[in-house]
């Protein structure tokens, strides 16, 4: 379908960008990558009366390393973030997402902090983002401040963003050698949105987890981290029955939506085989390196 | 309500000047402004490929992008790309494997094609089935279009080619 | 990505990567009428271009978007119109609001059923020959109710696409909600609210059969597996969505209708009955069509609808479904229930076979074909390739308030295939016997032809042995049972399924014509040799990617002997070309190319006529080679053909008084043999299936197909490879998904899954030839055979893997939740 009419303008200031969804409140949208905007509106779901495009809003492009943090400017598109060197160092579990999603076209126009903005349960970025612990930064009239991914995202398609405030950047920790990330994801056709996924972030010392970030996509209304589960994994080596006794907690602990063609059981059966099988390649990993 | 824009663009290396409205996306004004009808429109919600097109030399989702997002960008159709002769090669490896039998994806499929031969000159056939995967084609079953593209690869390979405009 | 860690593939995959090129097999001696292994012999004098693989003539300007599809076409004064559809599944329509729609920029027109009711007629869509076939009369635009949700009610035309569904968002249409009915189950209860109450129930058209004794066959047998089978409603997908345009000149009278479509003949012909036309005041043109496959073969309410409005606004109207319209408003196809059972005796004989078909429709039966000849053709083709003689079969086709239904590739052979082949490999487990060795027990043998098939069809001459014989050695069969038991050991569930299958091609009139139904199964072949030289050739079958163009273009260059650069086709123009049905049931090869063999045969002779005059010689002493006259004995070349059209056309006054040359000839021809010439083949599926996850990985495909003669081989493997992956399609990932009020839940392309790349396996083909006697050409269709049995062999093969954990699912398509669910994980 055609989408219905709107105005569109391309502020070269973050002031201009403020201003402007000030004055329009809920008949702006914020325009970067458009991959889901311009979906939605070529439906007609949606008919804003202005289209703020921010892509020229160079401060917001960017994946640099600041401090002990790897940060992305809200503009990096999918496509840096899979080929960017920086990321395949010090983000590893980005890299690894990246080629899940969607296809090339899309990942050369959709960005970094359009998925964030967005907050779909069943993306890659706010899983990832979710399972490292990261930190959205954001920024409105009011000023800039940063807010934590898992604090960010509080209901479907629902954040912590503010009316007039823009998602500008996002950071991650820093990989080290202690750590071991995981992702996978279960999807009927590649590119799809996943039936389910799983970010696992993981820091070890020797073949001991001291931590184990389980976050799962396509299973909840936000990016789901498994926190239950997560406890009883602390401080464990990731050995079989520990392995079984994650997956008998994440039995009780996921509550997954249903969709189209998946009932909520076989979700739920399927994140515990992603589960299994992070765990075990995690482990295996650890168990490769000498003591 | 909307005001046009005046769009400045160059496609297939012509410098275009047009007024368009905001809503117009990128395939639309490609097709009905400048009559340039090879790039397609099959699904309008970026999933089938059929309107894929070249943006400042990375191919994007034409019926997902506005017009008005290329102020300033050079377009490349698949006119233009023809005409340039960049994948001339692989061009001929579709027709020699049939990879078309309608024609209605193929714009898309030599364009999501050509990306590949430039990012990835070494795919193997799965990946190249990977890569592709973002292009639906009805016809052929994928599996003569995954041959010119491997195709394509390997005589570039032997030939020590280096890809790229 | 499918992210099932898997093995490294298996030698047998990796150390094969896999050759585009065609094996080809000729008949085998076994044949007493064929002896030996000669080559096909040639049926020209000048072979060159029959039998190979040579460039279809479109697709140079395809792959360099070139081609002109419908909408690409701009016309003087063209407006576009978009249709309000009915939102729900069963409503009455209460009250229209145009007003402020209306009044919207660029409005032209808004139009509903009466205004259209009063320039076109409504129409029943039955057969003849289906007795006791019913159905309601319906009208281009909804009257007082709407039956399904996607049925088109009002019209807005406006001067640019963009203002008519601006329109469209003010348009108020009051309606209320009416019970709908979209259980099939239920659908001939008592208690449920007919749809069409002047019907008297909700049955469109029922079928018994009963052959032999059935009841005799199973009480005596040593095994009886009985199972029902599932197949999910799904649609076509064409990537082109359905457009046309519609430009009515009034000061001509005359309509012409641009239209992405397959047989213009028939629509020139509906569209002059239904708006009191004379015939020859329509023409019908196609361009390069985007994909049809049976979707654009039958006339839509909304294809009137397009015209009308071009009558009633005097200018072309441009309709172009967008892909949401197109999932609730392009027919469906292929919802069935079938209970079936197999009877064989323990030594592997089949001794019969029993089916219950049980498919839920629109509320219509579609527009002429009719929505029961799906259901029709699986009676017909259950337990086909073999040689039982028992077979008892019910067929109950039952409206609902969906998207009406109607012919799709393959047209109930993916159903009957998977039914019976399904039912096939069961008995073989339950006799344990091989599958393939159980198969080859009973078949139909290659020597025992013509032959009767149990459930009445006629069978000319089959290759089933031959074609088992080659399957089993292009996939190395031993090799991959050997590696699928030693997988197993390790954990790894791989599984192989065959489909044996017929497959009905090169119709007679008895398909639709003695239904009653004006759609031509005869097709003709007009040939002109031009004054240089070069021949013109006009045909009444088109181009929608298969290429037909390519091969009547080889046909009539053999035929006259012209080199293929010389030929040049004139399609799809209902003014231009000869008469004909066009492209359905597999017919452009075996039908439309036994036209363009007799036109080219007759042109040619017309063509040694002239030059015997010229040349003051015997026309028996001439022959026509590469492009010239030549010596039939010495093959010594004596005139030009340039030169011998420049005397014919230009130079008259040097050609005798009495003798005039006729360098344009027209031939026809019908199939009138069979009612349907049958061909054969044989799939293997080799898949691996996550029995923790439920998902499927196709490992890889084989197909040998007996389509006759080959004209093309690369454009034959290319159309079973297509039509293989479409077939697949239903099997894994595509079903039109409905709430409990009949709406469509999953209409768009991320929702509705149809088979991309990333899954899809490698596909070898092979053939077998064995040509039709019914022409000279011996060619058979090829076109939906791929699609007939590629679920039956992905379905087996997904239970072959799934047998070491005695699970089974038999419901398409088999997502992973079905198969978690037979494996008792969910």
């Amino acid at each position: 379908m055609k989408s219905p009419q709107f105005d569109y303008c391309k502020p070269d200031s973050l002031e201009q960008v403020f201003s402007l969804l000030a004055q329009h409140g809920d008949d702006a949208r914020i325009l970067a990558g458009g991959q889901t905007l311009m979906a939605t509106l070529n439906m007609r779901l949606s008919e804003p009366a202005l289209l703020i495009d921010i892509t020229g809003l160079k401060a917001l492009g960017g994946i640099r390393v600041q401090g002990d943090r790897l940060y992305i400017g809200a503009l990096a598109t999918h496509t840096d973030i899979e080929n960017s060197a920086l990321v395949a160092q010090h983000a590893p579990l980005l890299a690894q997402a990246a080629p899940h999603i969607a296809h090339r076209a899309i990942r050369n126009s959709g960005t970094w902090g359009g998925s964030i903005a967005y907050g779909d349960p069943a993306a890659e970025w706010p899983c990832c983002l979710c399972a490292l612990d990261g930190t959205v930064h954001l920024q409105g009239p009011g000023g800039a401040r940063q807010v934590s991914a898992t604090d960010f995202f509080l209901d479907l398609y629902t954040t912590a963003l503010q009316p007039g405030e823009i998602v500008v950047g996002a950071d991650v920790p820093l990989d080290s050698a202690a750590d071991w990330v995981g992702f996978d994801e279960l999807a009927r056709r590649h590119g799809d949105y996943a039936v389910a996924g799983l970010a696992v972030a993981a820091r070890f010392q020797g073949t001991l987890a001291q931590r184990v970030n389980l976050c799962f996509l396509g299973i909840g209304q936000i990016p789901l981290r498994a926190r239950r589960t997560e406890a009883l994994l602390a401080g464990k080596t990731l050995d079989a029955g520990t392995i079984e006794i994650a997956v008998a907690s994440l039995k009780a602990e996921l509550d997954p939506l249903p969709d189209l063609t998946h009932r909520a059981d076989t979700k739920r059966h399927l994140a515990t085989v992603l589960a299994r099988r992070l765990l075990q390649a995690a482990h295996a990993s650890r168990s490769a390196i000498p003591a | 309500m909307a005001s046009f824009h005046t769009l400045h663009v160059e496609v297939n290396g012509q410098p275009q000047k047009r007024s368009v409205q905001p809503r117009q996306h990128l395939v639309d004004f490609i097709r009905n402004e400048l009559g340039l009808k090879g790039s397609h429109l099959g699904c309008e919600h970026g999933v089938c490929g059929a309107c894929t097109v070249e943006v400042d030399g990375r191919i994007v989702r034409g019926c997902l992008t506005l017009a008005v997002q290329t102020q300033g960008c050079k377009v490349r159709t698949i006119e233009g790309l023809s005409e340039d002769g960049d994948v001339r090669d692989l061009q001929e490896a579709f027709i020699r494997n049939n990879a078309l039998q309608c024609g209605f994806c193929t714009p898309g499929m030599v364009m999501a094609a050509k990306e590949l031969l430039e990012a990835k000159p070494d795919a193997s056939r799965e990946e190249v089935r990977e890569w592709m995967s973002g292009n639906f084609c009805r016809c052929t079953g994928y599996h003569a279009i995954v041959d010119a593209i491997c195709e394509t690869l390997a005589e570039r390979a032997r030939k020590g080619q280096k890809v790229g405009a | 990505m499918n992210t099932t860690t898997l093995h490294p593939t298996s030698t047998s995959m990796a150390a094969n990567p896999t050759q585009a090129g065609p094996e080809v097999e000729e008949r085998p001696k076994v044949h007493p009428a064929d002896p030996g292994d000669k080559p096909l012999h040639p049926v020209t004098e000048d072979p060159r271009y029959i039998g190979k693989s040579v460039e279809r003539p479109s697709a140079r300007k395809l792959v360099q978007g070139q081609g002109t599809y419908i909408d690409d076409i701009e016309l003087p004064r063209m407006a576009h119109v978009v249709y309000w559809r009915s939102p729900v599944a069963h409503c009455r329509i209460k009250r229209i609001d145009a007003s402020a729609a209306r009044g919207m920029p660029g409005v032209v027109l808004v139009a509903d059923g009466h205004d259209i009711a009063k320039i076109c007629k409504p129409w029943v869509a039955v057969l003849g020959h289906l007795a006791g076939m019913k159905s309601a009369p319906q009208y281009p635009l909804a009257l007082e109710r709407a039956c399904w949700q996607g049925e088109p009610v009002v019209a807005i035309v406006a001067e640019t696409r963009e203002q008519a569904e601006d329109a469209l968002q003010v348009l108020h249409v009051d309606i209320e909600e009416l019970e709908p009915v979209v259980d099939m189950e239920t659908a001939l209860d008592a208690a449920t609210p007919l749809i069409h109450p002047e019907l008297g129930d909700n049955l469109c058209f029922a079928r018994d059969l009963n052959v032999g004794e059935v009841d005799d066959a199973f009480a005596r047998a040593d095994a009886v597996v009985e199972t029902t089978f599932e197949f999910g409603r799904h649609t076509g997908v064409t990537l082109e969505p359905r457009c046309q345009i519609a430009e009515w000149n009034s000061a001509d009278q005359k309509l012409t209708v641009y239209h992405s479509f397959q047989a213009p003949h028939m629509m020139q012909d509906l569209y002059a009955r239904q708006f009191d036309l004379p015939e020859s005041q329509v023409r019908v043109v196609c361009k390069e069509v985007g994909g049809s496959f049976g979707i654009k073969v039958h006339a839509y309410p909304d294809d009137f609808a397009t015209v009308a409005l071009s009558m009633m606004c005097k200018r072309p109207v441009k309709f172009v479904a967008d892909r949401i319209e197109s999932f609730i408003s392009d027919i469906h196809a292929r919802h069935h229930r079938v209970k079936a059972r197999i009877a064989a005796s323990k030594s592997g004989e089949i001794l019969a076979f029993e089916m219950d078909d049980l498919t839920g429709i629109g509320p219509y039966s579609m527009f002429p074909r009719t929505s029961a000849i799906e259901g029709n053709q699986v009676v017909n083709l259950v337990g086909g390739p073999y040689k039982h003689k028992n077979y008892r079969a019910q067929l109950k086709v039952v409206f609902q308030n969906k998207t009406p239904t109607c012919q799709y590739r393959g047209v109930g052979h993916p159903i009957a295939c998977a039914v019976t082949e399904g039912l096939v490999d069961q008995a073989a487990r339950a006799i344990g016997m091989d599958p393939l060795e159980f198969r080859r027990k009973n078949v139909i043998p290659d020597d025992a032809y013509p032959a009767t098939g149990a459930s009445g069809i006629k069978l000319e001459v089959l290759s089933h042995q031959a074609c088992l014989r080659k399957i089993e050695q292009m996939m190395d069969y031993p090799k991959l049972k050997a590696e699928i038991e030693a997988l197993r050991e390790m954990g790894i569930y791989r599984g192989i399924g065959f489909a044996a299958l017929i497959e009905l091609t090169n119709p007679s009139a008895a398909f639709y014509g003695v239904g009653g139904a004006r759609i031509a199964s005869q097709d003709g072949c007009t040939m002109r040799l031009d004054p240089s030289g070069a021949i013109s050739v006009s045909v009444s079958v088109g181009e929608q990617g298969q290429g037909n163009d390519g091969i009547y273009r080889q046909i009539a260059a053999d035929a006259v002997g012209v080199d293929l650069e010389k030929v040049r086709l004139v399609l799809s123009d209902t003014d231009v070309t000869p008469y004909g049905g066009g492209t359905w049931a597999s017919r452009g090869a075996g039908v439309g190319g036994e036209a363009v063999l007799l036109a080219g045969q007759a042109l040619r002779a017309n063509i040694v006529k002239v030059a015997a005059v010229i040349l003051k010689r015997d026309a028996a002493e001439l022959a026509i080679r590469r492009g010239q006259v030549v010596d039939a004995q010495t093959l010594a070349p004596v005139l030009d053909m340039a030169e011998l059209g420049r005397v014919a056309y230009f130079r008259s006054d040097t050609l005798p008084k009495d003798f005039t040359p006729e360098l344009m000839v027209t031939r026809h021809y019908a199939q009138r043999d069979f009612p349907f010439i049958f061909t054969n083949g044989v799939q293997a599926s080799y898949v691996e299936v996550d029995p923790d996850t439920g998902f499927v990985k196709l490992l890889k495909h084989w197909a040998v197909e007996d389509c006759g003669r080959v004209i093309n081989p690369k454009l034959v493997d290319e159309q079973i490879r297509g039509a293989i992956v479409q077939g697949i399609g239903g099997a894994l990932l595509e079903e039109c998904l409905y709430d409990e009020r009949g709406l469509m839940i999953n209409a768009s392309m991320a929702d509705y899954l149809v088979p991309m790349s990333g899954e899809m396996p490698d596909i070898d083909v092979a053939h077998v030839q064995t040509p039709t006697r019914s022409s000279q050409l011996g060619a058979k269709g090829a076109g939906e055979a791929g699609t007939a049995g590629a679920p039956a062999a992905v379905m087996n093969a997904i239970n072959d893997a799934l047998s070491p954990f005695q699970a089974q699912c038999w419901s398409q398509p088999l997502t992973p939740e079905k198969i978690l669910r037979a494996l008792g994980k969910v």
